[in-house]
């Protein structure tokens, strides 16, 4: 194991040019790299590194009261102002009312052509051409029909803090800073569901924390913990904000003062042990950062769900994350070596960081998935794999669904699976078509077509059935281009033709801006949400129709006047089955109570996936959106264990969030 | 609430178009109707399937796989061997050429036969937008061989998918006939299949792959069989289980089920029925006999109507009520046909009644029917030696037009009642102003006719009687129980009503729930009875309307009674199948010619069979093996119980 230099590091290392752009995109930051071999660029890289981590800015806020972790902060690598993405205060930085960064948005511009604003990601500063017929003709849409935000919030619109005096009074003595400033209490008060924005966007806000706390590390947090045992006040710890369970809502029937407890801050890495391939990190750290940051010396961890840019390792651990390429590095739970959570008993850990154990029921399985209910993930040590050498897109496409789920099964029985392969559905592929940005060239557009007649005319596809698998091979150059024939040729068997690269990243884009296009949606009308299951592969099929199939009925039922997009992708595939995830979204005009509607029909669309042996969640987590199939689910034993742990654990109910049970 | 939406009543809707598709087949050439265009639209979610393809997606269907990998005993090829010949025996080689030539004859045989087929139209296009959207399932009631195509002929006439029908297998024995119903889209069942596995297997994988791919609609008769009585049988659950299945287990979406209700203002088989009721076997089906009964085909048998019910959404009608979960853990590909439980049993027989009861709401009562209600109450010697007089039959009839028109039935009332007597001249005569039963002329009589064989005759004309009777007896059925019950009781009012209703289960179809409700409703409706609070009053106008009601129903509850008293008499208290049909009908003989009792229907082995049936679910009769035992005590409770009917 490598320590890292604990000599304090002069300015002159300061102005040293800066490797890491704020903020980078996901979308282009996965260029392959091949000198990862190459020693003396990876020293130099981690030379950088180490200078840039260790300034701290000495910004210091007048409401909050700045504080750091002295013991630590001498020897650990930490994300300072330049690299760090998450300020203390997330609004200067990111929407209130909605996803992502202030200055990246969609829009409809004056000539009514879709661009997306800003420069952070592939697709900024570009136009979009086919947006606009797509979401007017899929959703009956219309630009002359807006539905805006409310600009700004309405400090009105919150009741005052509910502080608990003396707990406030210990906390001041303890240095950790904190806020009770309203728009800081707004954005913790909720994750991103559908209902959560919507009420955002019309200035409608219900039960807010009451207070928020940045700890800076470990010892904050057994600080804190400590201190809202004593004085009972309720926590909810705060990740990424990324939640789509409402498992960030605080409960309406709490009476005690809230406190959110923001991790943000908590985001060093502590060390990277390059002989066990491991690295030790503060759980605040968001995805980005800690892929951008391994990256630099030569790592990754691997782990990329669709939320990274903003989403913290802390709440992939909570909420028992998957990551897109998990085919190679796995899920949370096969990263995750070691991890130390702070309770109202005490510090859970395990004693030792051997690679597996039999030592009774493992108790990390009690902390993943516990969805903030039993205490607050302070640090985690995380595998760690060097960065790949060669990173290659690629898409398929097949005549039908039907044949692609075949594929994918058989490339799962094969266990051939690349880093990542997804199937969409026809109303996907449409989708993701038409977020083509504009070409330039008319080569471009000229080859475009001579594709499409290619796949619709030479080889009779139904441009309505057909359906593309979006692929990413990852490793030794040679490996892949071993591993993408051998895909190929399954997929060739299944009437399967390969369909370019460019088709697959653009798949991939899609993931990264749905969010984004939901609020440009909102903008006019339409509202949506997606969901995930899993099921076994004899299912997939079924119950992929049946949702669908369901989501369409509800929606006529519930008086929607405008047909849905009702729309599905196989995502993930393992050995016994697959993960499915379900965009769903419609337009509002002429409801009442839209998000009633919604809601309802979200439901409705849970009921179905449960009927057709589906998961109640795969990743996204139970919170309260979902308790109430918990039962069901795991059991009345089941719930029982998970019970009388929380009761051990934390009987006053500190971690008050009412997640899961 | 929902369930007594779901099959309520609905008033008739008086707008609904029924016409006459004979009408332009008399104006136009049958083989240019044979020869149209035929372009229906089909499932969407389906695609086209040849027989043939059919055939193959179900012999190759892993289910059928692991049940034939199961069969022990032999080698996988002998097991396969069996399973295609069984496939071969069973399956349907739908072909448009013989839709054709199926359409030709049928117009011929139909114009023929048929005064006018009077199609609902509404609900015809109602049927093509379901058709397109989920697997329909048309199930149509089963009262004549006419039926078996008819349906076909309408869906071809008005460019609907052909259906698919499942068939008794005595048909595919038929000579050229089996053949030509095949290529029809007839697929054939044997009828005692028992403990075959494989059997099982192959048919609920046909009809599941059918229901599956939705390439053309499923026919089936829930009931199981023709009616001898032209009343409602229970409805049989095995194949409603295999159609089922597919939504169940999340195979499709959703399935529509039709009801189709055909009614028939006079039936080709009128007097088979008869004879098989009173124990004269049923012809095998043989094409030399069909050729025959072509003898019936000089005779009219006035109009067909041929109603498609409104498409019930099995999503629908089962939401909240089965626990779609309970199938998750089983394999796809290990599926077995396997016990459904209790809860899967109990709504998949809610369900055919449901259906059952829709096709008897949906047909339509012709003023014959009303007649013969009024007829059957009249002392038999009425019927046969004095006449019932013609204007007293008229006056009453019209009585019960307006009563029947208060519950909401539909009515074909285009013909006058005296051409309703013309056209059942078989039945009935009228001289003199008066009707007369017609009773079936004997033999030139060479010997004296015995007391016996008088009895069987008279009996013979009075259960076709009742078979048209028994054509509008749902309507009537739960407002007859309810007089019953009032003739009894009022403070146990709704007691007497369940112990009715349970007694009478096999008898008519009441679907669970709501069923007092209703009769309390109709009654209410035609201004019998009052309901003040929790208590009926009859009123003072009601009286005439509830002897009516309890008339109706007395012979059912009389023939009840012999049945009660055979087994009472039964020594010992063991007996066999054989040996109950004979013991009864030798009792009701006994009883009709000492005057004991004056029902002719007791006669009627259906109703005997249907009286044991209710005892075995009474738990008075246990079957033992290939026995009967019988529990003495309380057979005698219940005849007594009924008995008070009688005060």
């Amino acid at each position: 194991m490598r320590r890292l230099p604990l000599t304090p590091v002069t300015a002159s290392h300061r102005s040293a040019p800066s490797i890491h752009k704020h903020g980078s995109s996901m979308a282009s930051n996965i260029s392959g790299s091949s000198s990862s071999s190459d020693r003396q660029r990876v020293a130099q890289h981690r030379l950088r590194v180490i200078a840039g981590h260790l300034q701290r800015s000495a910004e210091s806020d007048s409401v909050i009261q700045a504080a750091e972790c002295k013991a630590s902060v001498s020897e650990s690598v930490a994300a300072d102002s330049e690299t760090r993405t998450v300020p203390r205060r997330r609004q200067e930085i990111m929407k209130w009312n909605g996803w992502g960064y202030s200055d990246s948005r969609f829009l409809f511009n004056k000539k009514g052509q879709a661009e997306f604003t800003g420069k952070r990601y592939r697709l900024s500063g570009l136009i979009i051409p086919g947006l606009k017929d797509w979401f007017e003709g899929t959703f009956g849409a219309n630009l002359q029909h807006k539905s805006p935000a409310t600009p700004i919030l309405n400090s009105n619109a919150t009741h005052p803090p509910n502080l608990n005096k003396a707990f406030v009074e210990e906390l001041k003595s303890t240095g950790v800073p904190f806020s009770h400033d309203t728009e800081d209490r707004v954005f913790r008060a909720h994750g991103h569901c559908l209902h959560e924005i919507f009420a955002l966007r019309e200035g409608k806000v219900g039960r807010v924390p009451d207070m928020v706390v940045w700890p800076n590390c470990h010892n904050d947090v057994v600080k804190i913990v400590e201190l809202a045992t004593k004085h009972d006040v309720c926590l909810i710890p705060y990740g990424g904000g990324t939640s789509v369970s409402s498992a960030l809502e605080c409960p309406p029937e709490e009476t005690r003062s809230i406190v959110s407890l923001d991790t943000s801050q908590m985001n060093r890495i502590l060390w990277i042990d390059e002989k066990n391939l491991t690295a030790h990190m503060e759980a605040g750290i968001i995805g980005q950062d800690l892929e951008r940051l391994l990256n630099e010396i030569g790592y990754c961890t691997g782990h990329e769900p669709d939320s990274m840019e903003f989403s913290s390792l802390g709440g992939w651990v909570a909420t028992r994350a998957s990551g897109m390429k998990k085919n190679i590095y796995g899920n949370i739970e096969d990263l995750v070596v070691h991890i130390k959570m702070v309770t109202p008993q005490g510090v859970i850990e395990k004693g030792c960081v051997g690679p597996r154990m039999s030592t009774g029921p493992d108790i990390h399985h009690f902390i993943l998935g516990s969805e903030g209910t039993l205490g607050v993930v302070t640090e985690v040590t995380m595998k760690i794999r060097p960065m790949p050498e060669y990173q290659k897109y690629g898409s398929v496409v097949f005549p039908n669904f039907e044949q692609g789920v075949a594929c994918l099964r058989e490339v799962a029985r094969q266990r051939c699976a690349p880093a990542s392969i997804r199937l969409m559905d026809n109303e996907q592929f449409k989708f993701g078509h038409a977020l083509k940005p504009q070409v330039s060239s008319l080569f471009t557009s000229f080859v475009d077509g001579l594709k499409k007649f290619y796949i619709t005319k030479f080889k009779g596809f139904d441009p309505n059935h057909l359906c593309v698998a979006t692929l990413l091979f990852e490793g030794d150059r040679e490996k892949v281009l071993q591993h993408e024939k051998q895909v190929y040729d399954i997929a060739a068997k299944f009437g399967g033709l390969a369909a370019g690269e460019d088709n697959g990243q653009r798949g991939y884009m899609l993931t990264f801006v749905i969010a984004y296009l939901r609020d440009l949606g909102m903008d006019y009308y339409v509202i949506g949400e997606s969901f995930e299951t899993s099921v076994p592969w004899d299912r997939v099929l079924d119950i992929c129709r049946n949702v669908k199939a369901r989501i369409i009925h509800e929606c006529k039922e519930k008086g929607v006047q405008f047909p849905p997009l009702s729309t599905c992708r196989v995502t993930q595939t393992y050995d016994a089955g697959a993960c499915i995830y379900f965009y769903f979204a419609f337009n509002y005009r002429g409801l009442s109570d839209p998000v009633h509607v919604y809601e309802q029909v979200e439901h409705a669309a849970r009921e179905e996936i449960l009927a057709n042996g589906g998961s109640l969640s795969h990743h996204h987590g139970v919170g309260t959106l979902r308790k109430e199939w918990m039962r069901e689910t795991i059991s009345s034993v089941g719930m029982g264990m998970l019970k009388s742990v929380k009761d051990f654990v934390d009987p006053k109910n500190i971690f008050g969030n009412r997640n899961l049970l | 609430v929902t369930e007594s939406v779901l099959y309520s009543r609905p008033d008739w809707n008086h707008d609904e178009e029924f016409v006459d598709i004979l009408e332009d087949r008399r104006h136009s050439s049958d083989l240019g109707h044979a020869l149209r265009t035929f372009n229906p639209q089909p499932y969407q979610g389906g695609q086209p399937c040849s027989a043939a393809e059919l055939t193959k997606t179900v012999l190759e269907s892993q289910h059928l796989c692991y049940v034939i990998a199961l069969e022990t005993g032999s080698s996988i090829e002998e097991v396969t061997e069996e399973a295609r010949r069984t496939l071969d025996e069973m399956s349907q080689n739908l072909q448009l050429g013989f839709i054709r030539l199926m359409s030709f004859t049928l117009t011929k045989v139909f114009k023929k036969l048929f005064s006018s087929i009077f199609v609902n139209m509404d609900t015809l296009s109602t049927l093509q937008q379901s058709i397109q959207q989920t697997p329909v399932i048309l199930m149509p009631n089963h009262r004549s061989y006419v039926d078996f195509l008819v349906i076909s002929y309408i869906m071809f006439s008005y460019d609907l998918p052909i259906p698919v029908i499942a068939a008794g297998i005595p048909l595919a024995g038929m000579k050229m006939v089996g053949e030509i119903l095949r290529r029809s889209g007839a697929f054939f069942i044997r009828r005692a299949i028992g403990s075959d596995k494989l059997y099982w297997a192959v048919l609920s994988e046909y009809v599941k792959t059918i229901v599956r791919k939705g390439h053309a609609p499923l026919e089936f008769y829930v009931e199981g069989l023709r009616s001898r009585t032209l009343k409602s049988i229970t409805p049989k659950l095995g194949m409603m289980h295999m159609v089922l299945e597919p939504y169940l287990k999340g195979q499709v979406f959703d399935i529509t089920l039709v009801p189709v209700s055909i009614s028939y203002d006079r039936v080709l088989e009128e007097s088979l029925l008869s004879h098989e009721l009173l124990g004269v076997p049923k012809p095998k089906e043989s094409t030399t006999g069909l050729l025959k009964a072509s003898s019936v085909l000089q005779d009219s048998y006035g109009a067909m109507h041929v109603n498609f019910g409104h498409p019930l959404s099995v999503r629908e009608l089962l939401k909240g009520k089965i626990n779609r979960c309970q199938y998750n853990f089983v394999p796809r590909s290990k599926d077995l046909p396997q016990k459904p439980s209790a809860e899967v049993q109990a709504c998949v027989s809610w369900l055919a009644h449901v259906v059952v009861g829709t096709q008897e709401q949906g047909s339509v009562i012709s003023p014959w029917s009303l007649m013969t209600c009024l007829l059957l109450q009249a002392p038999i010697t009425v019927l046969t030696v004095e006449g019932f007089p013609w204007h007293q039959l008229t006056e009453k009839t019209l009585w019960l037009k307006r009563l029947v028109l208060n519950y909401g039935v539909r009515l074909n009332w285009s013909d006058v009642m005296s051409s309703s007597l013309t056209l059942h001249r078989s039945v009935v005569q009228r001289k003199a102003d008066r009707v007369y039963l017609v009773r079936e002329k004997n033999e030139p009589r060479r010997r004296p006719v015995s007391e016996e064989a008088s009895v069987t005759a008279t009996a013979k004309s009075v259960l076709m009687l009742a078979a048209y009777r028994n054509q509008s007896m749902h309507v009537f059925v739960r407002p007859a129980l309810l007089a019953v019950a009032l003739n009894i009781t009022r403070n146990e009012l709704f007691a007497f009503f369940c112990f009715l209703q349970s007694l009478f289960s096999y008898e008519f179809i009441f679907i669970p729930g709501m069923q007092f409700e209703d009769a309390c409703l109709l009654l209410k409706k035609c201004g019998a009875i009052r309901i003040n609070s929790d208590e009926v009053i009859v009123s003072d106008s009601g009286q005439e309307i509830l002897s009516f009601h309890q008339s109706l129903i007395q012979p059912f509850i009389d023939s009840y009674q012999v049945t009660f008293s055979s087994l009472s008499e039964q020594e010992p208290d063991v007996f066999t199948d054989k040996q109950f049909l004979p013991a009864v009908r030798n009792l009701a003989t006994r009883l009709l010619l000492s005057g004991e009792i004056h029902t002719y229907e007791a006669l009627s082995s259906d109703t005997q069979k249907n009286s044991l049936s209710a005892l075995q679910r009474l738990e008075a009769v246990r079957k033992l093996r290939a026995e009967y035992k019988v529990d003495k005590a309380a057979v005698k409770h219940l005849a007594d119980r009924l008995c008070k009917s009688h005060q």
